[in-house]
């Protein structure tokens, strides 16, 4: 039976329909395994080949790896909670205490979002620490650095406006304190408070404002500055092992590693 | 050597015409390229087997952790009622903890501003590219500039009454001496570790120690009216 129906995948795979859809075609060539990342337009952000070394959990703990598990577990589970949330005020409320006890799951599913981001604010840092120590910052990736740290600003924004949602006493003072930080930027403060509030309190505006920001803003930009986290991975040389480069010198006639053709 | 070239190199702007790449190895340059070689595996399918499998793994811990915890949900939303203490996620407690010390604009603005300014110039410091042992070179006048430095630290913490921030600082300032003493070659392999750290790795250090000192006190040790509690006493 095993064997019938790895015939007839083989079959499906090389049909007219599969390989228009799948470039790459099929086979377990070293060419064919480089193809199925290269002609992919989502793997292909990834080198098609990577480090024996790198691949060691104790060579990066898989933080980005797992950051970015955080991250398609709370677009999955956020997509759901939409499904059953509205941005208004009391309804938002009325609609946790729904996920609470009338929806099948609904409790489950908001408990994995609430702790899937606080571990992902948690495993940002955690993944930015561990690049730091690795040294995996320096020439040719200070760039990639850079849009990490931009990566850690829309994750903290991310968990921030969604903070807010479940509109209860804790969502509701935590974002009064914070909000009222903005109004001591210096002249205009007071404005950045209103635009960010829609009023000069949390109040339902606030709500629908984080909402958007939360739901569409936020992780619109996140999406983006992902792929250019991780592509940049690749075009910078792949991931960065401990002492095996050469340091980067003053003179112009070095071979940069990075500028070889990946 | 004498052969007609076939070719003539130049620019040339028709785009109907695919233009043909040539590569001149002059004496000057070399075609080698000074890279260690060393092993590799294909992404496909042993990098990607690995990260959907660490990727699956954290999911089932989720799972089970939401299966045993519940996310927190208070009462509705009360602006006439403030709960006291009215705390921000755990992840900006060390800046409201700041907050308690220093005026909103110093700890809201400021500190913030600074601390995403700093950790996108790292790797654009030069002190950091060369990755040299702090005390390696110029060690009598860098220690200088590290006293200096450190006593201003502990001055203004202490001055603005930031106890909190104290132990961190005094524990990587204790450390920095250490690393001062200590030489590159030393038989002890933590002092060989210590001796070969640049300053943007003090500077890291010192700010993940301040990072998780004033968020834990902000999580577990502040209470009503900001004041010091017990973490295992309900309020």
């Amino acid at each position: 039976m095993a064997v019938k129906t790895s015939a007839m995948m083989d079959k499906v795979r090389a049909s007219r329909v599969w390989r228009s859809v799948f470039r790459a075609g099929t086979g377990d060539s070293t060419l064919h395994r480089a193809l199925a990342i290269q002609q992919s337009i989502f793997l292909h952000l990834f080198s098609t080949k990577v480090r024996k070394r790198m691949v060691k959990f104790s060579a990066t703990w898989y933080l980005g790896t797992l950051t970015f598990g955080t991250f398609l577990i709370l677009v999955i589970t956020g997509v759901l909670l939409m499904l059953y949330y509205h941005p208004s005020v009391p309804q938002a409320y009325a609609d946790m205490k729904d996920l609470q006890f009338v929806v099948s799951s609904g409790l489950f599913l908001r408990n994995l979002h609430r702790w899937s981001a606080q571990l992902m604010v948690f495993l940002v840092f955690a993944h930015m620490f561990k690049v730091f120590y690795r040294g995996a910052y320096r020439t040719p990736r200070e760039f990639n650095w850079v849009v990490g740290v931009v990566l850690l600003v829309i994750t903290l924004l991310l968990s921030y406006t969604g903070y807010l949602l479940p509109w209860d006493q804790l969502a509701f003072w935590a974002i009064t304190v914070g909000s009222n930080l903005s109004s001591a930027v210096p002249l205009v403060g007071n404005k950045i408070h209103f635009l960010l509030l829609g009023g000069n309190q949390v109040n339902a505006n606030a709500l629908l404002r984080f909402y958007v920001l939360h739901c569409v803003v936020l992780p619109l930009a996140a999406m983006l500055f992902i792929a250019i986290h991780f592509w940049r991975i690749r075009k910078d040389g792949g991931l960065y092992v401990q002492g095996t480069e050469p340091k980067p010198q003053q003179n112009n006639e070095t071979v940069n590693t990075a500028a070889e053709v990946k | 050597m004498s052969d007609p070239k076939e070719f003539v190199a130049g620019i040339d702007s028709d785009q109907r015409r695919s233009p043909v790449r040539v590569a001149f190895v002059t004496r000057r340059t070399s075609a080698q390229v000074k890279v260690n070689r060393e092993d590799q595996v294909q992404t496909y399918p042993e990098v990607l087997f690995r990260a959907v499998l660490a990727i699956e793994l954290l999911a089932i811990a989720l799972v089970f952790f939401s299966l045993l915890f519940n996310a927190p949900l208070e009462g509705i939303a009360d602006p006439t009622h403030t709960p006291n203490p009215a705390k921000a996620p755990w992840y900006f407690l060390g800046l409201q903890e700041l907050l308690h010390y220093f005026p909103p604009v110093v700890a809201g603005v400021l500190v913030p501003s600074l601390l995403i300014i700093a950790l996108i110039v790292i790797p654009y410091f030069n002190i950091n590219i060369e990755a040299n042992g702090l005390f390696l070179k110029d060690r009598a006048n860098r220690l200088r500039w590290f006293y200096a430095a450190a006593a201003g630290m502990l001055i203004f913490l202490i001055g603005f009454d930031v106890y909190v921030a104290v132990p961190p600082t005094v524990v990587v300032a204790l450390a920095m001496i250490v690393a001062a003493n200590s030489r590159p070659d030393s038989p002890s392999k933590f002092r060989r570790y210590l001796a070969k750290r640049p300053l943007a790795y003090w500077i890291m250090t010192w700010f993940l120690f301040e990072l998780i000192v004033l968020t834990a006190v902000g999580t577990w040790f502040r209470g009503p009216g900001w004041a010091w509690v017990s973490p295992w006493r309900n309020y």
